[in-house]
């Protein structure tokens, strides 16, 4: 009989643990937007984010442990703006997870209400490299679109999961909080340094840039995916020459050779910066990647001698 | 003009209903309201003249100079004349984001919803000698047309027609039911069966010019099992380990491989596929399927008097190494399938034989990126053949691919085949490769 009364106290229990366990659980393709969930759902969400921030994100392999990822998933957060074409598709269609393909409830694409840069106008063709056509995806380079992410996430999460509506609201305004304090921190750090000129591998920064006033003058690829070529590198060399530029930054999937021989030429200097949550070690979540990003860059040019 | 108007009026009654207020209150305070009254006053005045401006210049019939928003409101822009937005939600799935191009007048807005296009074109070159299997010296071996898109929320669709030296053919054409209770994966139409891995690849995304010998001989050649028919799949739950079974029933018509001279004579692919990642940067892939149909051995004057099986056994495994950081630079990929054939047939055709033919044949290869645009291989192939398992062809491949970008490669490939029945055959073949059109997943 105590056997029986234990079986029905724990059949009856099942649907409370399972509530407690009933955790939104979160797939993303980048960390950056891992570690922007993870901000606002706290620990009413679990986040898997499938690409590492040391990973080039153009280039990454649909492998079947992600179908696993993405078939479990309540939520699919996309950077889109095609970076993931390359990845993504046949990751939702194996999936078999309707919860999550594109219109569905939990697919939500973050790029839907940033702002995005190079947006082409005019005709583009694949004569300009692997150009992406709806504008550059590496928006989330920028706080306030960061926090325009936030916002997508923590409408997306209390539609999904009402009861903890201000919960999210207020984990939300928190890192609202937190990510206005550090702006003003990495304003202070880098304002000395605006209309500094500098030379970056692919085109994975224009939001940064824009933001903090520096100036790119150039890039080691000649064309958006195109690997560099001695004629190319040779202009690099003659515009940083010109235009009195000193730092070449790469993100830290490139090869490191060609910028370095750039640098030796103009007497300048190659920098990592990490291009994601998890570029480097130091990037732990998005605001320590900024963290990261600014410091080093404002070493950079201090050590280079300002302007 | 409803902006100005209605700043106006605010204007106006705050200038009413603030001294009020403020005659109620200590001169102080009297003074700070009449402070933040001018600041507004100041703020309404810009505001105006600005939107004036802006009024002037559309009447004169010139783009208006957008008064910078507030950098809140600047979310994306907002779509130029002449594109049309994308509901949300088309992307990631192959399908596009943000603004798109409409020709025409603004009515034509329902291309947006045209299939991702590309061809691929593959041209193949040989040099040497091949009596037995000679290929021609250059051909346009194969432009393939693809057409994807999301059908409606509970589907996609994919074509690929292929426009090769002997015709058109639709290479596969089928319907992907993603959105299925249970977990389940069903496609219908005529698709590549998920026989092993080379059966179910696209020539284009093959790490060699050709097929190894054990397709050739064994699996139905180059367009191997390629059938219309029906596929379903599922996740085995196993924890970290990646586990798909996947059941297949086709008409029972592949190339030379399957023959259906009744409508009972149906053939049948069972695939079981283990993945895991051993570390971030490497992986292994194993698989084993299992084939089943009616062979063309029996027919006789269009007869079907033998009603003779073939049955197929295959593993295969994959490891591949691709370190994270430098991913786009180096990584390596080792292939091997063993497939063994049982195919039934007159006796009389091999007089000592039991009726049986049992063949078997596989191949080994490795591939490795040395440098973002270089790519060397080899292949070890060998195969008996499905209908005389006393033939025995072997061959060796060495291959060099230069990827002048994503959407091109050129390759060479120094082929050596000693077989069974026949010269050896030493032959050079080179391919081009080129893609144009919508961006397709990377292989994988």
């Amino acid at each position: 009989m105590n056997t029986l009364k234990f079986i029905l106290a724990f059949l009856l229990a099942l649907p409370a643990i399972a509530s407690a366990q009933g955790k939104l659980n979160v797939v993303s393709t980048t960390e950056d937007l891992g570690s922007l969930a993870r901000e606002i759902g706290g620990d009413k969400v679990s986040v898997t984010a499938l690409a590492k921030g040391y990973q080039d994100p153009h280039f990454v392999d649909p492998k079947p442990s992600f179908i696993l990822a993405v078939s479990r998933a309540d939520v699919l957060m996309v950077v889109g703006r095609e970076l993931e074409i390359g990845w993504l598709p046949p990751l939702l269609t194996s999936s078999r997870n309707a919860k999550i393909q594109p219109g569905a409830n939990g697919y939500l694409d973050a790029s839907l209400n940033v702002r995005i840069l190079e947006i082409p106008t005019g005709q583009i063709t694949r004569a300009m490299g692997d150009v992406h056509p709806l504008g550059n995806p590496h928006y989330w380079l920028e706080p306030g679109n960061g926090r325009k992410i936030a916002q997508a996430i923590r409408d997306k999460f209390s539609q999904l999961s009402p009861g903890n509506a201000s919960y999210f609201a207020q984990r939300y305004s928190d890192f609202d909080a937190r990510l206005a304090a550090a702006e003003k921190r990495w304003d202070a750090t880098l304002a000395p340094f605006k209309g500094a000129k500098l030379v970056t591998f692919h085109r994975s920064w224009p939001n940064f840039m824009e933001r903090w006033g520096l100036d790119v003058i150039g890039y080691v690829e000649p064309k958006p995916g195109i690997p560099p070529t001695p004629q190319h590198t040779l202009e690099v060399i003659d515009a940083m020459k010109r235009e009195g530029a000193k730092l070449i930054v790469v993100e830290p999937y490139f090869d490191l050779k060609t910028p370095q021989s750039i640098a030796t030429q103009v007497g300048g200097k190659v920098m990592v910066l990490a291009p994601s949550v998890g570029g480097t070690k130091e990037a732990t979540d998005y605001i320590a990647l900024f963290e990261y990003d600014v410091n080093q860059l404002a070493a950079a040019f201090k050590q280079l001698g300002g302007k | 003009m409803r902006p100005i108007d209605c700043a106006r009026a605010a204007c106006i009654a705050a200038a009413f209903l603030a001294p009020r207020q403020a005659a109620a209150q200590t001169p102080d305070q009297a003074q700070q309201v009449q402070q933040q009254i001018d600041q507004l006053r100041q703020e309404f005045n810009q505001r105006i003249s600005a939107l004036e401006a802006q009024l002037a210049a559309l009447q004169a019939g010139q783009a208006a100079p957008a008064p910078s928003p507030p950098e809140a409101a600047q979310g994306a822009p907002p779509p130029p004349a002449g594109t049309v937005e994308v509901p949300p939600g088309a992307a990631g799935a192959g399908g596009p984001t943000g603004t798109l191009p409409i020709y025409g007048t603004a009515s034509l807005g329902s291309k947006i919803f045209n299939p991702d296009m590309a061809v691929i074109g593959d041209f193949l070159g040989a040099a040497g000698r091949n009596t037995t299997d000679p290929q021609p010296a250059l051909e346009m071996h194969e432009s393939e047309a693809s057409f994807q898109a999301i059908v409606d929320p509970y589907a996609r669709a994919d074509f690929f027609i292929s426009f090769g030296e002997e015709g058109v053919e639709l290479e596969e054409g089928f319907l992907t039911l993603n959105t299925l209770p249970g977990g389940f994966l069903a496609k219908v139409g005529k698709m590549r069966a998920a026989f092993g891995k080379v059966n179910s690849l696209h020539n284009h995304v093959l790490p060699w010019t050709d097929r190894p010998l054990v397709t050739k001989n064994l699996v139905g050649g180059e367009d191997g099992i390629d059938d219309a028919g029906i596929s379903v799949s599922r996740l085995i739950p196993a924890g970290t380990l990646f586990l798909e079974a996947t059941g297949e029933v086709y008409r029972g018509d592949s190339s030379d491989l399957f023959k259906s001279s009744k409508r009972g004579d149906l053939a049948y692919v069972a695939h079981l596929r283990g993945y895991h990642d051993i570390s971030e940067s490497t992986n292994v892939d194993l698989g084993a399927s299992y084939s089943y149909g009616h062979n063309d051995a029996g027919i006789v004057r269009a007869e079907d008097i033998g009603r003779f099986t073939t049955d197929l056994f295959g593993v295969d495994a994959t490891l591949r190494w691709r370190p994270l950081t430098r991913a786009i630079y180096h990584q390596f990929v080792g292939r091997s399938e063993v497939v063994w054939s049982n195919r039934e047939q007159f006796r009389t055709l091999r007089p000592r034989a039991s009726g049986h033919e049992r063949s078997v044949g596989y191949y080994v290869s490795g591939d490795y990126q040395f440098a973002r645009r270089w790519w060397a291989g080899g292949r070890y192939d060998q195969s008996e053949r499905a209908e005389d398992s006393s033939i025995l062809d072997r061959g060796g491949s060495a291959v060099l691919t230069y990827w002048p970008s994503e959407f091109s490669q050129v390759r060479g490939q120094y082929r050596r085949t000693n077989y069974g029945d026949g010269p050896d055959a030493n032959e050079l073949l080179f391919q081009f490769q080129f893609s144009i059109g919508a961006h397709g997943a990377h292989p994988f």
